[in-house]
């Protein structure tokens, strides 16, 4: 019987010895999962970091070769100059104007179409959706010369209305889709109850739905601001003079004090974080609702 | 408005059409009532407007000789286009090029951080957050960001490529032939693989756990487990995905305009970007309408093809912006 005891403990060492090399294992497996993780954060991050840092080197320093990892000494010029200069603060001004009127226009068209698609039953409503659908593929290259012509025929070209008009082809879907996900969610009998009280559906929506729905609404906001203040194209196109240049315009069109001097990189970095943060620092904030509201049309269908 | 209705209604209402009450009448005029105003704001900004750059497309006009009537062309700006224009056919391959490698790598990586990240473990909010950075950021920023990185002399990509021996002499990324469009694909997916993988991650999150658990009581590797459950549950979420990246490389603006100019020459002009520069930089409106109107019909039969033929659940396709 001497045998299985000899067996028996080399099976607890075998036991022992495959354990620790599990545990091993498990810590190398956790050990390389967080490294993907950093690689990954990293690669989301480094590039928005490289501007930060640009921003803060003398344009001497930004044309050093090889760069410099760190600007020495961080300078705040840039940052001063951005901030006080008309071409760019006028900017900030027109796109603050610009992307606030649109998203509001788009609300109050917006919601109560999305309400009516969520909640009333009509006939038709397919093809109203195919229609939203539609109006979301759209390339805003495929309607700009007619509008080009229209607003010079009509003198609006570098006028606001120019870009707040336009801008309902791309923040409309977006605001009855995601605004649809988010009526649809709500608990149906408080609405109900409404309607038993004596509410008409226009109170109903106003009294029960809106306030039920702040939190959607403001999250449908946030994308629609986010949308219209990033657009481009429009913006290159029916506004040309420097007054009227939106953030997008302004950045993109940054040149030197006279068309000979270098590139002014510190200058641009610094205004691509002062037009960009705010906007980072917002998704950032309410991040959870915003994935929920991006990704709900997408999932739910 | 009775007779209206009944034509634009799906067959199921119309038959119940006639036991609707008078209540339910009244609520569906309602309804139909709240849609007008957004029926007409997208009929006067987007449908109007699309009709005329059709009919823009017929003729010859170059606004350049403002006083030069314009003459009909019939259908000859597409023929032209379509049949001899090499700077067309070049915009057309760029763009398919940014669509394959792009959608590829997008993807690919989209899935692998979807599937890291959809469990719980120490520090997930901040991998979170930091996704939603290049989201979150303005493609011209984006653009010029990128610019910055990749100049030749004083860009921090050569440096980082250097300081790890990857690379021995400086590139000039953009302004190569060789690496311009692989340059702007990178910066294409440093933008876009994280609104891929987030979609992914909410697609994931639905796949009940259960099924997870069978198919390990099934005797199935993790492997298997991704392969047999995994992604045909996530398919929908994927051809979303996917339909919605393709229209966007197909309106693609922002970033070759800004990055590249479309060059070195025409290596990196996408075929938006080549229509606006018919348009704004040529003058000619016609042809440039034209090439509009083959933008548009590329649009319409990318996601006919996706929703009719492959099944995609279209929904959510307004989430991506441009």
């Amino acid at each position: 019987m001497a045998a299985p005891s000899v067996t028996s403990t080399s099976a607890t060492t075998d036991y022992l010895a495959v354990h620790r090399r599990k545990t091993q294992l498990a810590r190398l497996r956790r050990t390389g999962f967080y490294v993907f993780v950093a690689a990954f954060v990293l690669f989301c991050l480094l590039p928005f970091i490289w501007t930060v840092i640009t921003g803060f080197k003398s344009n001497d320093a930004v044309f050093q070769s090889p760069t410099t990892y760190l600007p020495h000494p961080p300078v705040w010029t840039n940052w001063k100059k951005d901030l006080t200069t008309p071409r760019f603060t006028r900017a900030i001004y027109n796109s603050v104007i610009i992307s606030s009127s649109a998203t509001i226009l788009s609300l109050l068209v917006g919601s109560i179409c999305a309400y009516s698609l969520a909640r009333i039953r009509f006939p038709g409503k397919n093809l109203v959706l195919g229609i939203v659908l539609a109006v979301a593929m759209f390339p805003g290259i495929s309607i700009i010369s007619p509008l080009y012509l229209q607003f010079s025929d009509w003198h609006l070209i570098n006028n606001k209305l120019a870009l707040i008009l336009p801008s309902v082809t791309f923040t409309l879907p977006i605001c009855i889709w995601t605004l649809n996900a988010f009526f649809r969610d709500l608990p149906l009998e408080l609405e109900e109850a409404a309607r038993v009280d004596g509410c008409t559906r226009a109170q109903t929506f106003l009294r029960i739905v809106m306030p039920l729905a702040a939190p959607g609404v403001f999250t449908t906001a946030i994308l629609l601001f986010i949308a219209s203040w990033n657009e481009y194209l429009f913006a290159r196109t029916f506004m040309n003079t420097q007054n009227a240049y939106t953030v997008t315009v302004a950045i993109a069109q940054f040149e030197g004090a006279d068309v000979a001097s270098a590139t002014p990189w510190g200058e641009i970095a610094a205004g691509a974080v002062i037009i960009t943060l705010p906007l980072v620092l917002l998704v950032l904030i309410f991040q959870r609702r915003i994935v929920a509201g991006l990704t709900s049309g997408a999932i739910k269908g | 408005m009775a007779s209206t209705q009944q034509t634009v209604a799906p067959p199921a209402v119309r038959g119940r059409r006639w036991r609707l009450s008078a209540q339910e009448r009244s609520e569906a005029r309602f309804g139909l009532a709240l849609i007008v105003p957004a029926m007409l704001a997208v009929a006067l900004i987007a449908f109007l407007p699309l009709a005329k750059t059709f009919w823009l497309s017929l003729w010859n006009i170059n606004l350049r000789f403002a006083n030069t009537p314009r003459t009909f062309a019939g259908l000859g700006n597409f023929t032209d286009i379509i049949l001899h224009d090499d700077r067309f056919h070049n915009a057309l391959i760029v763009t398919g090029k940014i669509a394959v490698v792009s959608l590829t790598a997008e993807m690919i990586l989209g899935m692998v951080i979807a599937l890291a990240i959809n469990r719980e473990f120490k520090g997930r909010g901040i991998v979170r957050a930091s996704v939603l950075v290049p989201w979150a950021l303005t493609t011209v920023v984006v653009a010029k960001m990128w610019n910055l990185i990749y100049q030749a002399d004083y860009g921090v990509f050569n440096r980082l490529l250097s300081d790890l021996h990857i690379i021995h002499s400086y590139k000039p990324w953009i302004a190569s032939p060789t690496f311009a469009l692989w340059a702007m694909i990178g910066a294409d997916v440093w933008k876009t693989t994280p609104f891929v993988a987030l979609l992914l991650l909410a697609g994931l999150q639905l796949i009940p756990h259960d099924l997870y658990e069978a198919a390990q009581i099934d005797g199935a590797t993790t492997w298997q487990a991704f392969w047999r459950v995994t992604l045909p549950l996530l398919k929908p979420t994927i051809l979303v995905a996917l339909l919605f990246r393709m229209i966007d490389v197909a309106r693609m603006f922002d970033l070759p305009f800004v990055l590249t100019s479309g060059g070195p020459g025409t290596e990196t002009e996408t075929i938006t970007l080549y229509t606006y520069r018919m348009l704004f930089t040529s003058l000619k409106f016609g042809a440039g309408s034209a090439l509009a109107v083959i933008t548009f019909v590329i649009v319409l039969l990318i996601s006919v093809f996706f929703i009719k033929v492959l099944g995609a659940p279209a929904g959510g396709a307004t989430g991506g912006g441009r």
